[in-house]
């Protein structure tokens, strides 16, 4: 074998070798998304999508199941953990990025890094035995001697206050994913270049102004980016939330009422589950999060492209 | 390193697993019964050499292994129907007992203080008994003073042996309960909140005034709460203890031909406690030679594993069952 032909053969060998690992990715995803739909298809068959998705009633003993409650409180937790994380998320950024002393700079990076180190089940330990407590005698009695007194909005915080519900759980959530919106917006406000910056203090703007007209408008999608990602986080957590929210189901209209997410139902129910009918809404259930997870991304790709593009 | 020592050391390595392989008894299962088997395992490979690993992966999870045959023997804190036991080809024995106590938490009120008869605590869960000064619990306590506040249900949240125990329970005891909700690892709760694990339902019955939970009989005892006394089938109110588990055990009637099919609830017996269960075991019935390694365990923790199972607040079994068990062994072939 000439030189030649060894260099070519060790090519295509390394072209083979990489396009493998790259369809690992492929397949395992395929892989799921088959075996999902493969384990969910009595219910799928039994119960339907839009009759599925719209019934309240979730009766293992009955084998009537339904994921509107499960949805619903998908949905609710994540944005209301998302209300509250973006603020607080993209003051830190730009405490961080324009404000900070440089000494406190390294330390409140780590912290935050650290952060967003700490496995999940320990926010959900940390939950239940801290937080809820906290919740349940202190912050949602209060919430409902003010907010509560408020007509129509008041009755978002109707109930007993026993720091096992959507508030508590959402607050979880937030302070979970704060630290990865936080550092991605960090990250975004640094690209913002040192000339623009300076041009606008140069003709005489504020910090202020440089921040809201310079740095926001410039880092806009990486900031959305950071949100998205974070999104996509809140909607599939599972152990911070599965001891603080009381895995209930029921469309619940109050923020002090407990419910269930659709891990959480998960994480409560898999193990246990006997019937075959029971394993397989559990299935659907997941096949949902699996396709509304990766619609959430697929449209955040598609938003950032559309924005990106001139 | 010279290819001899590299082709020793493997060969030494694959003898030492196979080794391992042959020696050690792999189950699945229930989590309720977890600590007594390891603690059962632990000691019988001190006596004998023979491992045991069990994995406590939840009863649905270990009666699906056993199905599949990937594991040596199934556990499940629910027993297994006899028509499925034939479908499956299995052999089912249970091995240990536990208990279901309900804990209070309302104000002045002592340990043992309160009685509850099964419909009215099925009553209370259906949230039909909303206040505690309820007519159908003071017929019941007279005496006793129990304040004008709503009861706060604290259940599970999570599927659990536990919560099949308590519903069958109440299913017996209440016809509305067995017609509304039924029984189940995880039912319809019509009212009241969830907490996870017995840890979760313990923590909120602590925390929230006028509660009521049910928990584990051990987590009851270690974490001392509040328990109730409940009217059994002979009407006596009892209180929750090892020989209250052990009199529903001995007076009830287990039938080696349905695989000892049976929900340990409302007892008969004088001094039994109401709200019991055993922890089965399920095996392969045409693998006699892994049947008989299971089954030596199990012999030798009847034999040897009572103290052991009390220090951790489980009941053993009767010996008038033990040996029932041991015949039925010897029945199916395995001795």
């Amino acid at each position: 074998m000439s030189k030649q032909n060894l260099t070519d053969y060790k090519d295509t060998l390394f072209r083979v070798i990489t396009f493998g690992a790259a369809m690992v990715v492929l397949v395992v995803i395929v892989g799921i998304f088959v075996s999902l739909v493969e384990q969910s298809l009595p219910a799928i068959r039994k119960f339907g999508f839009f009759h599925f998705i719209t019934t309240p009633i979730w009766d293992p003993v009955h084998e009537v199941f339904g994921a509107a409650s499960s949805l619903y409180g998908t949905i609710v937790t994540t944005v209301l953990a998302m209300a509250i994380a973006i603020p607080v998320s993209i003051g830190i950024a730009i405490f961080m990025t324009e404000l900070c002393p440089n000494f406190l700079k390294g330390a409140m990076g780590t912290a935050i890094e650290l952060l967003a180190a700490i496995p999940s089940i320990i926010y959900g330990m940390w939950g239940l035995f801290t937080l809820a407590p906290i919740m349940g005698n202190t912050v949602e009695p209060f919430l409902q001697h003010t907010i509560g007194k408020i007509p129509y909005l008041g009755s978002l915080f109707s109930g007993t206050p026993l720091g096992i519900d959507i508030l508590t759980a959402s607050t979880v959530l937030s302070i979970m994913i704060i630290p990865f919106m936080a550092s991605i917006a960090r990250d975004t406000f640094m690209l913002t270049p040192q000339v623009l910056r300076e041009s606008a203090y140069g003709i005489g703007a504020t910090r202020w102004e440089v921040i809201r007209n310079v740095v926001l408008p410039y880092s806009k999608g990486g900031v959305f980016g950071g949100m998205v990602i974070a999104m996509g986080r809140a909607l599939g957590e599972t152990m911070a939330v599965a001891f603080v929210l009381g895995n209930k189901h029921q469309i619940a209209h109050s923020l002090l009422d407990a419910s269930a997410t659709i891990t959480v139902t998960l994480a409560n129910e898999f193990t246990e589950a006997d019937s075959n009918m029971y394993m397989a809404s559990l299935f659907y259930l997941a096949l949902i999060l699996f396709v509304m997870s990766f619609l959430t991304l697929a449209a955040a790709k598609f938003i950032l492209k559309e924005r990106s593009a001139p | 390193m010279n290819l001899k020592n590299i082709f020793l050391s493997l060969l030494f390595i694959a003898t030492s697993l196979t080794l391992t392989a042959g020696d050690t008894i792999n189950g699945a299962g229930a989590t309720f019964p977890y600590p007594v088997y390891s603690a059962w395992a632990f000691n019988y490979y001190r006596a004998t050499g023979v491992k045991l690993n069990y994995q406590s992966i939840g009863s649905g999870g270990g009666v699906r292994q056993i199905k599949n045959r990937t594991v040596d023997f199934g556990a499940s804190d629910a027993p297994v129907k006899p028509a499925e036991l034939k479908a499956g080809n299995f052999l089912q024995f249970p091995a240990i007992i536990g208990g279901v106590v309900p804990v209070v938490n309302v104000k002045g009120l002592k340990a043992g203080q309160l009685k509850l008869t099964g419909e009215a605590l099925a009553d209370i869960f259906l949230g039909e008994i909303k206040k505690w000064n309820d007519p159908r619990i003071e017929a019941i306590n007279r005496g006793l003073t129990l304040p004008d506040s709503e009861i706060t249900v604290v259940h599970r949240s999570d599927g659990s042996g536990t919560t099949a125990i308590f519903s069958t329970y109440l299913s017996v005891c209440s016809g509305d309960w067995s017609r509304k909700v039924g029984k189940g690892k995880s039912v319809n709760w019509p009212v009241g909140i969830g907490g996870k694990g017995n840890e979760g339902v313990a923590n909120y019955v602590k925390r929230v005034n006028n509660s009521i939970g049910y928990v584990e009989f051990a987590y009851a005892k270690q974490s001392k709460m509040t328990y109730v006394k409940l009217k059994n089938k002979s009407g006596r109110f009892v209180e929750p203890s090892f020989e209250a588990f052990k009199d529903a055990a001995a007076g009830a009637k287990w039938n080696p031909d349905t695989g000892y099919y049976l929900w340990l609830v409302d007892a008969p017996g004088d001094g039994s406690w109401p709200i019991a269960g055993a922890s089965f075991i399920l095996l392969g019935k045409e693998k006699p030679g892994v049947n008989r390694r299971v089954v030596k365990f199990f012999e030798w923790a009847f034999k040897n594993g009572d103290a052991t199972a009390e220090k951790l607040i489980y009941v053993p079994l009767p010996k008038l069952l033990k040996s029932s068990i041991q015949d039925y062994w010897k029945k199916n072939g395995i001795d």
